[in-house]
């Protein structure tokens, strides 16, 4: 008797979960309902654009009017365009200049903050504030520093130091225009790469660099036999990164120049919205952006064998 | 600096060898270590200062250097900080743009938590491409997508409302928090959601009352490189917005404060530190979480 009264007392312990609960055991169900508002966020508002947008390339469409498809009539129209030209070599000397001097400057930081430091975790903090504020925000302030008229290099060259009898004209004409970009946009890259390069430094295992003090190497030895090619697969990863972001970039040069003076500073991006927004020609800025995706692709493979030779270099095999 | 470089080699001839080593090596650390890195401080934190000082100069030291130095402030001035908040939108933009960055990081913390933990823990087949489709989303640059994305607004009745620019942010930031966070999961045991199964929790159970709780510290990072992300946004903003109450710091500063040919300098620089500042206070709370993130990301 006691033993039928106690059994279903026991089955009851455990509560039999709702419907609902059930469904969502069943994997793919669930696996299906927690990637669908990621997913269905990219592919709206990610994928499908990226789609639409090499589509635009090769119609007419303007602000307010569905264009027509004219092929490669937009393409042929940039081929000829000096502007566009201008835009691309523009976009490739920014790119190539700002990355080598981020990386250069950059390594360096990530070289002297690997040091035994007092402070440290206050410098790292100072040191990305020019990565954290907003873009446009921090390039008005060298808009007001490169100020043909009050700026503070020029005070500093002329008055100061008296190297200079003239104050210098930062954006007036088109080189120094461009340098002067270059400039603002090394020291918004700075701390980005010194910080990621300095989480590179620090894996690196001591032992490498006592077994090569001993073998009496001196300190650019050290630097090229070890530190360089411990580095090179985040080297790899963040020279990517950071050559995407550069030569897309808009921010900076939209806010200190908007592409001139006499259109001489347009990046792709930049001349992209100018003639896309403003300009209203939809069509004609949408193959400028997708003129950008065959360098992105060069890139992202870049990166790729970057990744490769990591695994390489690790002794894994591919996951 | 040209006095630390010779004093060595004068000491190199003393005859207190010991002595004269370490002066060597202290002397050495100072030029090749100190001095840059001072340089490197100055140069990134110069920009700051001088936005910093030049929001509460008087407009008579702004354009005068000859009088008064201009590294310094003579009488210090709340003028042009008043102009901004009284004679400006300018609080109603910060409004906006908190609103923005704060809807779109809980949106996109919702999404990539449920994607990371789907990619991460559930272990579908396939889930490391769709990991890795999800990672190459990062590298498409918004700049490519502005213009279809205008038409797609357009169309959808979007136009210049915050709601788009809530609905496009997490194009940018999913792909970033998905990354991070599946990263932070790979770190949690997964013994813990083992024994849950064994003791008869389910999926979600396991998820809100295991996983999420010792996935707090990933979740803020994720949820402040969001904010910071979308605070800082500029070009969906500049495309997609119209009317002037509803712009973004940003975007509002450069096209509403920068009016005729005399540029006013002193409210440009304070609207710009005052849209600097919530990014920076923020960050400066988290900014272990916030490196170390950044690094392990990177690191990935």
């Amino acid at each position: 008797m006691s033993a039928t009264t106690t059994a279903p007392a026991w089955n009851r312990v455990r509560q039999e979960p709702g419907w609902l609960a059930r469904v969502f055991e069943i994997k793919i169900v669930l696996v299906l309902a927690c990637l669908f508002p990621a997913v269905a966020l990219l592919m709206t508002f990610l994928t499908y654009p990226l789609g639409l947008g090499i589509f635009l390339a090769f119609t007419d469409t303007t602000i307010g009017r569905s264009g027509q498809w004219v092929g490669l009539e937009n393409f042929e129209y940039l081929l000829e365009d000096p502007l566009w030209w201008n835009a691309v070599f523009y976009s490739v000397f920014y790119t190539g200049v700002a990355t080598f001097g981020k990386f250069a400057l950059g390594l360096w930081l990530a070289l002297l903050l690997n040091n035994n430091l007092p402070l440290k975790s206050l410098l790292r903090a100072i040191i990305l504030l020019p990565w954290i504020v907003p873009t446009v925000l921090s390039a008005i302030a060298f808009w007001w520093i490169y100020d043909p008229q009050f700026s503070i290099i020029s005070y500093l060259a002329v008055d100061v130091l008296g190297v200079r009898t003239t104050n210098i004209d930062f954006l007036g004409s088109a080189w120094p225009a461009r340098w002067s970009l270059i400039a603002a946009n090394i020291w918004r890259g700075i701390p980005f790469v010194a910080i990621s390069l300095l989480a590179g430094l620090q894996t690196i295992s001591p032992s490498l660099y006592e077994a090569a003090l001993l073998d009496g190497s001196t300190g650019w030895q050290r630097f090229r036999y070890i530190t360089f090619p411990m580095l090179l697969p985040i080297l790899a990863i963040v020279m990517t990164f950071s050559i995407i972001f550069t030569f897309t970039d808009f921010q900076l040069v939209y806010a200190i120049t908007r592409g001139g003076p006499v259109n001489s500073t347009h990046l792709l991006a930049t001349l992209a919205f100018q003639r896309g927004i403003p300009g209203g020609q939809l069509g004609e800025g949408a193959a400028i952006a997708v003129s950008m995706i065959p360098f992105l692709v060069f890139a992202t493979l870049f990166s790729y064998f970057g990744l490769a030779r990591r695994k390489w270099q690790q002794g894994e095999g591919n996951d | 600096m040209t006095d630390a470089a010779a004093l060595p080699q004068q000491t190199n001839a003393s005859t207190a060898q010991a002595e004269t080593m370490a002066w060597d090596s202290r002397a050495r650390r100072t030029v090749t270590l100190y001095v840059p890195l001072a340089c490197f401080v100055l140069i990134l934190l110069f920009p700051f200062y001088w936005m910093t000082i030049t929001a509460f100069k008087p407009n008579a030291e702004l354009f005068d250097y000859k009088t008064y130095n201009p590294f310094w402030i003579g009488s210090p001035t709340l003028d042009h900080i008043k102009h901004l908040l009284f004679n400006t939108a300018y609080p109603k933009w910060l409004l906006t743009t908190m609103t923005i960055a704060v809807c779109s990081t809980f949106l996109s913390l919702f999404a990539s938590t449920l994607a990371a933990y789907a990619i991460q823990r559930l272990r579908f087949k396939g889930s490391q491409y769709v990991g890795l489709a999800i990672y190459l989303a990062y590298l498409v640059p918004p700049s490519i997508l502005f213009i279809p994305l205008a038409t797609m607004v357009y169309q959808l009745g979007l136009f210049d409302s915050p709601l788009a620019l809530i609905l496009v942010y997490p194009t940018f930031l999913v792909p970033f928090c998905t990354w991070l966070l599946i990263g932070y999961f790979k770190s949690i045991p997964y013994e813990l959601e083992e024994c849950a199964l064994i003791d008869g929790a389910t999926r979600l159970q396991i998820l809100r009352q295991i996983t999420l709780p010792l996935a707090v510290p990933g979740l803020i990072s994720a949820g402040i490189f969001s904010f910071t992300l979308s605070w800082n946004e500029f070009i969906y903003s500049l495309a997609f917005i119209q009317s002037s109450e509803k712009k973004t710091v940003p975007v509002a500063i450069l096209t509403e404060l920068v009016s005729g040919d005399v540029y006013q300098w002193g409210a440009l620089m304070a609207g710009s530190l005052l849209g600097s500042l919530p990014v920076a206070i923020f960050y400066s709370f988290f900014v272990d979480y916030y490196v170390s993130s950044l690094t392990g990301a990177v690191k990935e």
